[in-house]
């Protein structure tokens, strides 16, 4: 583990990152509170292409890694919304009552 | 890696970690935002740290400005839509850190086996690198992707305005 290097050790944080991502993406009610937990997730991804984007050079893994930032920004907007229109249908946000397509 | 290095890369790694479990064990929503906004911010500190200036940039201005705004905006709307306080508490907590360590474990086990090549000595990438890059190689994902992003915001404006009769 002495000789570990700092690409690793960024995979590991971006490790960490996910699986706190996973647990609240599991465990919360609220669908702002997931929404947030799949930022955590994204973000994670993040750092694991800078980290390579420092390993390999190059700016293939950093126009990578803008995608995916413009790609998460818009998927917030268009999440939150979804939010808002359940909020105001069913007038809860609570993920466990928005059940309607489930058979 | 030397001391200075390994503190420069301990200091961040750690505050994104506590700001992510701050983010998903928050009982308090508008909390958790702002935990996630410090997890974002020492992402960029991170980003500075393995030379990615420019995406340190844009990290604090897309997701800690729009993002957390957006965030702020959706918590603060959909407590006034509903009325009553909502919701914040969490369920499943056992099964769900299950999993999350389970997938950590996965994770690190293929981390710590997978074989890296030594690192290649190249320059830092630079801006005008990354600009280069966009409008030359990947010019036509760089279009796609604009006219994805107005599609977004004009999904999302019809999605959440409100519909009068």
């Amino acid at each position: 583990m002495s000789d570990l290097n700092e690409v690793q050790a960024c995979l590991l944080v971006a490790a960490l990152l996910f699986a706190i991502g996973v647990f609240g993406l599991l465990t919360r009610r609220n669908a702002v509170g997931i929404l947030l937990s799949v930022e955590l997730m994204a973000n994670a991804v993040n750092i694991n292409l800078i980290a390579f984007s420092r390993h390999f050079g190059g700016p293939t893994a950093q126009v990578f890694a803008l995608f995916a930032i413009a790609l998460t920004v818009a998927e917030v907007a268009v999440g939150l919304a979804l939010v808002i229109l359940i909020s105001r249908t069913w007038r809860t946000i609570d993920a466990d009552q928005a059940h309607d397509l489930s058979g | 890696m030397t001391t200075l290095e390994v503190v420069t890369l301990a200091v961040p790694s750690v505050v994104i970690l506590t700001g992510a479990l701050g983010t998903v064990l928050s009982k308090n929503l508008v909390h958790a935002v702002f935990w996630l906004a410090l997890t974002l911010v020492s992402t960029a500190g991170l980003f500075v740290r393995l030379s990615a200036g420019f995406m340190a940039g844009a990290q604090v201005l897309l997701y800690a400005g729009g993002v957390i705004t957006l965030m702020i905006f959706g918590v603060m709307l959909t407590t006034r839509i509903e009325g009553g306080p909502i919701r914040h508490d969490s369920r499943n907590v056992v099964r769900g850190a299950f999993i999350a360590c389970a997938v950590a474990a996965l994770l690190f086990l293929q981390i710590l086996r997978a074989p890296l090549p030594t690192p290649a000595s190249v320059p830092a990438t630079s801006a005008a690198d990354l600009g280069h890059a966009f409008l030359t190689d990947f010019i036509l994902p760089f279009e796609a992707l604009s006219v994805l992003l107005v599609a977004a915001m004009v999904g999302a404006i019809v999605l959440a305005r409100k519909v009068d009769a």
